[in-house]
């Protein structure tokens, strides 16, 4: 599995190799089952992930809107979410007639494998990693915003006029705020010096660098939690949906199965966003670590790296869930005010800020 | 007539048409808005009514009058009491009937909490309308305790119809002061709570200031009343200016604003629901003993003549004209409902706007279908 760099669950990955390696004679072959079973596992790791996620969502929805949440099926309501999943699945997927019925079907295909691309390059823990790609950072940035493809295909292939407004509305905006989550994430990377996630994340071992890299740091911090909220398509930035205008947005003609594919990639997104996040601005898998303070430091080892790098990314999750459940949604072109007025230049004055910090070296 | 209406689908270069509603989330009912559309910007809006006419008034002309009033409750069925307290008072007027003081008093009250109740559920829908789910929850648990205190008193939650010709059908439950006191501490403390989730907010003094402006002249032109005429700084509440029941012997202040747009007509409902409950806490503890009901004949006939009342509802001027020709049920009725005056300048207030712009205006003017469309 030359694929998977160093794995710490290496005595697994490797009894998994050689067990398979007995019954599979043809490296090829044994190549393709291989990444076959990843694939796989990734999958259903994500499937339970978004079931967490909706739970999770509908949860933090009931404490902000005092009420109970769900609470009957299964203990404190955490099968609500599997049992409303089995309703999708049994639900007859319609197709309008006048629809393109081939765009129509992919749309929802596409969206779920772009956000799912994602994930390749993040760090769950130390030396967990399915591949660090040495360009990550370009890699994550430019699939995450194959989604749009998605939703301008599942908009027009509707044949609906409301379907189309949302598709409109979300190819503006996923295309501008892609530019402030770019210069947002550039940032990092001339502070570490390297595309590769693996790489930023070890460039954080005296420390985050929401915490070495001063204010500019900060504030490209909040710039790409703003600009990414925005790029999933979640309140207050759910142009593309829009219940109250748009009956739905994009996804207005769907039901069952595709619908909860939406579903899903909208899940998948929140997660990845936030793992970015935590990768980037809070160490990502790294420790708590203050430079000098060596039993501190080891002391802060002792807490597993998968548990630093779930609770960054909850912690960013939760953020972003409250957003949804707070405010009210901007207009259309307030929106694109937000991001073409105040995000875009304070984020390229920001790089600039932060390429004068990394070059005379004032950072920690 | 048909005919007219597919042709209005025709439309100029780069437009398109979409029917909002009638099922429609912001709608809230069977209205059916024909939007012109350039892109996301509003040219033109037409709304198309009668979804949901039920004939009340053609109705009430084979009820007895004590019978038609009961029938208002499915009107605007936010504010069945003050509906059915404008009914009450035009045949009042009719038999030149004078009304205990005392159902004078609790008349005032309950249509007060109902114009509380009213306000409350329009401040959560505005919040939804505009994307924020929660508010609707926090203006749904004050509410609730409106809506209890209505059931104990009057038996039901919604369609009250506690008024009859002559007071109220029944005298208050013993709990009624007592819980009404509990509700209005527990709803004032909540304002501070309404204005940090919404009225300070930035997205949404962006998405209501200055939007679906309405100005003075075009408020009265168009006949619009009620807090949405307010708005736009036109004098018009009836309670202050023909006072009825109770509204002559209470302290309260007639919100006008100046803007004129969205967020104008917010702020006014916003004060108006301070101004409700410092009218019921000047009535509460003031409630006259004596009778509850003046006595009436047991088949009500109002004298042969023609019988106006005006009354305030949550949303605007409503007006009950009776032409009576002497018989037990009249002869033709004639409801003038706020709604439907109001929604008369919404494609006014809606053109050159988004249509998210098209949602805050429509939410703001606080439509009930029902009683648009009677």
């Amino acid at each position: 599995m030359k694929i998977l760099l160093t794995y710490s669950f290496s005595s697994l990955a490797t009894y998994i190799h050689n067990l398979l390696a007995e019954l599979i004679t043809n490296s090829l072959l044994l190549q393709v089952t291989e990444m076959v079973i990843l694939g796989v596992s990734l999958i259903a790791f994500l499937v339970v992930l978004c079931f967490f996620l909706g739970y999770m969502e509908r949860k933090v929805a009931a404490f902000m809107e005092i009420r109970l949440g769900p609470n009957r099926v299964g203990p404190k309501g955490s099968m609500q979410i599997v049992a409303d999943t089995l309703k999708l699945l049994l639900k007859e997927g319609l197709t309008p007639d006048s629809a393109d019925k081939f765009l129509f079907n992919l749309a929802p295909v596409i969206m779920v494998i772009g956000s799912m691309m994602v994930i390749a390059p993040i760090a769950f823990a130390k030396d967990f990693q399915l591949y660090d790609i040495n360009i990550g950072v370009l890699y994550v940035s430019a699939v995450s915003s194959l989604g749009v493809i998605g939703i301008l295909m599942a908009g027009w292939s509707s044949n609906n006029k409301y379907s189309l407004l949302g598709a409109m509305r979300s190819g503006a905006q996923i295309v501008s705020y892609e530019l402030s989550v770019g210069l947002s994430l550039i940032s990092i990377v001339v502070l570490s010096g390297s595309l590769s996630l693996g790489d930023i994340v070890r460039s954080q071992e005296n420390g985050w660098w929401i915490i070495k890299g001063h204010i500019p740091v900060i504030i490209s911090f909040v710039i790409f939690i703003i600009a990414s909220t925005a790029e999933i398509n979640r309140a207050p930035f759910d142009m593309a949906e829009a219940e109250q205008e748009l009956t739905g947005g994009f996804h207005t003609e769907y039901a069952g199965m595709k619908f909860a594919m939406f579903l899903l990639s909208e899940y998948i997104n929140l997660f990845v966003v936030s793992a970015v996040a935590a990768t980037l601005f809070l160490g990502g898998w790294m420790p708590f670590h203050i430079g000098g303070l060596d039993g501190f430091n080891h002391i802060m080892d002792f807490i597993p790296s998968s548990v630093w790098f779930f609770s960054k990314t909850f912690l960013i999750i939760f953020i972003i869930m409250q957003f949804r459940w707070t405010f009210p949604r901007l207009r259309v072109d307030q929106l694109l005010t937000l991001e073409w007025k105040y995000l875009l230049p304070i984020s390229m004055v920001n790089v600039i800020l932060v390429t004068v910090m990394a070059i005379m070296g004032w950072h920690f | 007539m048909r005919g007219l209406i597919e042709d209005d689908y025709v439309t100029d270069e780069g437009e398109f048409v979409i029917n909002i509603g009638p099922q429609h989330p912001s709608t809230h009912g069977v209205l059916h808005l024909k939007v012109w559309l350039d892109g996301e910007t509003v040219k033109k809006v037409q709304p198309h009514l009668g979804f949901i006419h039920r004939s009340i008034e053609k109705m009430s002309e084979s009820l007895s009058y004590r019978n038609f009033i009961f029938a208002t409750s499915r009107m605007d069925y936010l504010a069945a009491h003050i509906n059915n307290e404008a009914c009450a008072l035009t045949v009042e007027k009719g038999l030149q009937l004078e009304v205990p003081d005392r159902a004078k008093y609790i008349r005032t009250i309950l249509a007060e909490l109902t114009r509380l109740q009213s306000h409350l559920l329009w401040w959560g829908c505005t919040g939804l309308d505009l994307g924020a789910v929660t508010p609707f929850f926090y203006a749904f648990r004050e509410r609730e305790y409106i809506m209890e205190i209505m059931e104990e008193t009057c038996g039901a939650r919604l369609t009250q119809n506690f008024m009859v010709p002559g007071g109220v059908m029944y005298d208050i439950h013993p709990n009624f002061q007592k819980r009404t006191k509990e509700v209005l501490i527990q709803i004032k403390s909540k304002f501070q709570e309404y204005d940090n989730i919404m009225t300070g907010n930035v997205i949404f003094e962006n998405r209501t200031k200055g939007v679906g402006f309405l100005s003075k002249e075009d408020a009265i032109s168009y006949g619009v009343t009620g807090p949405t005429a307010r708005a736009s700084g036109v004098s018009c509440d009836i309670r202050k200016l023909i006072p009825y029941s109770a509204y002559d012997q209470v302290q309260f202040d007639e919100i006008l604003g100046t803007g004129g747009d969205c967020y104008a007509r917010y702020m006014i409902r916003m004060h108006e629901m301070k101004q409700s409950v410092s009218i019921i806490e000047q009535l509460i503890d003031n409630i006259p003993e004596g009778e509850f009901q003046a006595k009436t004949k047991n088949v009500i006939k109002l004298p042969k003549g023609e019988f106006y009342q005006r009354v305030e509802t949550p949303r605007g001027e409503l007006g009950v004209f009776i032409v009576s020709d002497g018989a037990a049920s009249p002869y033709r009725i004639k409801y003038r409902s706020p709604g439907f005056s109001n929604l008369s300048a919404l494609p006014l207030m809606a053109k050159g706007g988004k249509i998210g712009d098209l949602v805050a205006i429509m939410s703001t003017i606080d439509l009930v279908i029902p009683d648009i469309d009677r």
